[in-house]
């Protein structure tokens, strides 16, 4: 029987929540690397016990984890038993090191001025659809890296930042690549997105990009209607048996593309709020999608003290309210952008977490939910794996 | 031999107990010392200093006999009885943040 597993990055450490076919009971595990920030865990789709971890702390910086047995145990990569340096057993971590290529640079500043690059943090991994070995990692300050040893050793592909990335500029939670998509039937096609820069897309596996934000329209924040780059996207995501439709949560509107990216146009409908942070796709239905509606971007908790997933059955436009089983009053969480996932059981599982640290599970594509867990520390992430 | 105590993360992540002991090559200044520690627990490269310019991090403090020496030099020789292993070298998470 399938089963499902889902790891849950924290402001505290990282659980990892497993359960069978029917997702009613969980196992938890947890903390791993407690009291670091994981912003995020992601398994290769090829060899899903292998996953690969974003651990960071604002003491002490960065550090990259992997592991090989489903997130029971873990190593930075390149310290397994074999390759440690001495029989004291100390992990040799190179995988740690992110340097930008070539000259920093810099970019926009919140006073218009330009700033050097600061590496911060990596938000956001995602390893290779078809190579275990081979991950790429979003950065703060944005910039997307490679790794093809495992996560041993990182490099930029600088060529992202070629495309005006003199205008890029920090939103209030900091300037990072926070998605990247793999497209499935194009190898070298990948698009990212960052905040507050936009969406940008590569067809020649990272060498050069271009930015894809034709139709998004931020009136209070680019003044120039035609802005190129500067918008603050807080997520997109795609179904991969349809790659050129993509789905976005932007600050506000949520907007859909039908030509991979080069050209968007809003489908909000009747969402009571458009602004939020996640989007997902329904794993077997390519127009059935997920948002969580947030009040606004002064208020990021939802409407009225009512937790509410929405889901269109029609790519957007028409939504209806998800909400057996969440809380209806005195609410007052946020859902991140990299905390909703969904497994490809029958029926689709959604998942996400939330600021409050519950972590919500829907075995029915959303019709109703229960918690599986009620106290972790704040979630920055979910993600789900289908197991065989 | 120099006595180091690191903060408990990054013993955590050096799979380390206790004080740890290195011997820098060189005169025993701040930038030895870190480089021997680095040189013996790779995985420690970049969470005391930047990669690239070896700078401190923000958030990390160095103390030896009582004095704070994150803003010295990194290559003014260490207090002498921290030099001569009477004294551990403090390396602190500094108190910020939540």
């Amino acid at each position: 029987m399938s089963k499902a597993r889902l790891l849950v990055g924290t402001k505290k450490g990282a659980f990892v929540l497993t359960s069978d076919g029917k997702r009613k009971d969980w196992e938890v595990s947890g903390p791993h690397f407690a009291g670091w920030e994981v912003y995020h865990l992601k398994g290769s789709p090829v060899e899903p016990n292998r996953v690969y971890a974003s651990q960071s702390s604002g003491w002490f910086g960065q550090i990259i984890q992997r592991s090989e047995d489903g997130g029971k145990t873990w190593q930075p990569p390149g310290s397994s038993p074999e390759e440690l340096l001495s029989p004291e057993g100390m992990p040799k971590g190179e995988s740690n090191k992110f340097v930008y290529e070539d000259a920093v640079g810099t970019h926009k500043w919140y006073d218009g001025t330009q700033h050097p690059w600061e590496f911060k943090r990596i938000w956001h991994l995602e390893p290779s659809l078809t190579d275990p070995d081979t991950v790429y990692a979003g950065a703060e300050d944005a910039a997307l890296f490679k790794s093809t040893d495992g996560g041993k050793t990182w490099r930029e592909l600088p060529g992202l930042r070629d495309a005006k990335g003199h205008l890029w500029q920090p939103g209030a939670g900091g300037m990072a690549v926070h998605t990247i998509l793999l497209e499935p039937k194009q190898p070298d096609r990948i698009f990212v997105a960052i905040s507050a820069a936009g969406v940008f897309r590569t067809d020649d596996a990272g060498k050069t990009w271009k930015p894809a934000n034709r139709g998004l329209k931020s009136p209070y924040q680019l003044p120039d209607p035609d802005a190129e780059v500067g918008h603050c996207v807080h997520r997109i995501a795609l179904h991969s048996t349809r790659p050129d439709v993509l789905f976005m949560q932007k600050h506000w509107d949520v907007m859909r593309s039908d030509d991979a990216g080069e050209s968007w146009r809003e489908v909000s409908g009747n969402l009571p709020t458009d602004f939020g942070f996640p989007i997902e796709v329904h794993a077997h239905e390519p127009e059935t999608i997920y948002v969580v509606p947030i009040k606004s971007d002064s208020e990021h908790f939802p409407l009225d003290g009512q937790l509410r997933v929405y889901r269109s059955r029609t790519g957007g436009n028409e939504w209806e309210p998800l909400t057996k089983g969440l809380p209806q009053k005195n609410c007052y969480v946020n859902v991140l952008r990299d905390a909703m996932s969904v497994d490809s059981l029958e029926p689709c599982g959604v998942y996400f977490g939330t600021t409050g640290g519950q972590v919500y599970a829907s075995a029915d594509a959303g019709d109703t939910w229960q918690p599986i867990v009620r106290d972790l520390p704040a979630v920055l992430s979910v993600e789900a794996q289908t197991l065989p | 031999m120099i006595r180091v105590l690191l903060p408990v993360h990054l013993r955590t992540l050096a799979r380390v107990n206790g004080e740890v002991k290195v011997e820098p090559e060189g005169a025993p200044t701040l930038q030895a010392v870190l480089d021997a520690i680095e040189s013996r627990y790779p995985v420690l490269r970049g969470t005391i200093r930047d990669h690239a310019t070896l700078r401190r991090r923000a958030f990390v403090r160095f103390f030896g006999c009582e004095e704070d020496l994150s803003d010295e030099s990194p290559d003014k020789p260490l207090p002498a009885p921290v030099a001569a292993g009477a004294e551990p070298l403090l390396i602190i998470g500094a108190l910020a943040g939540g």
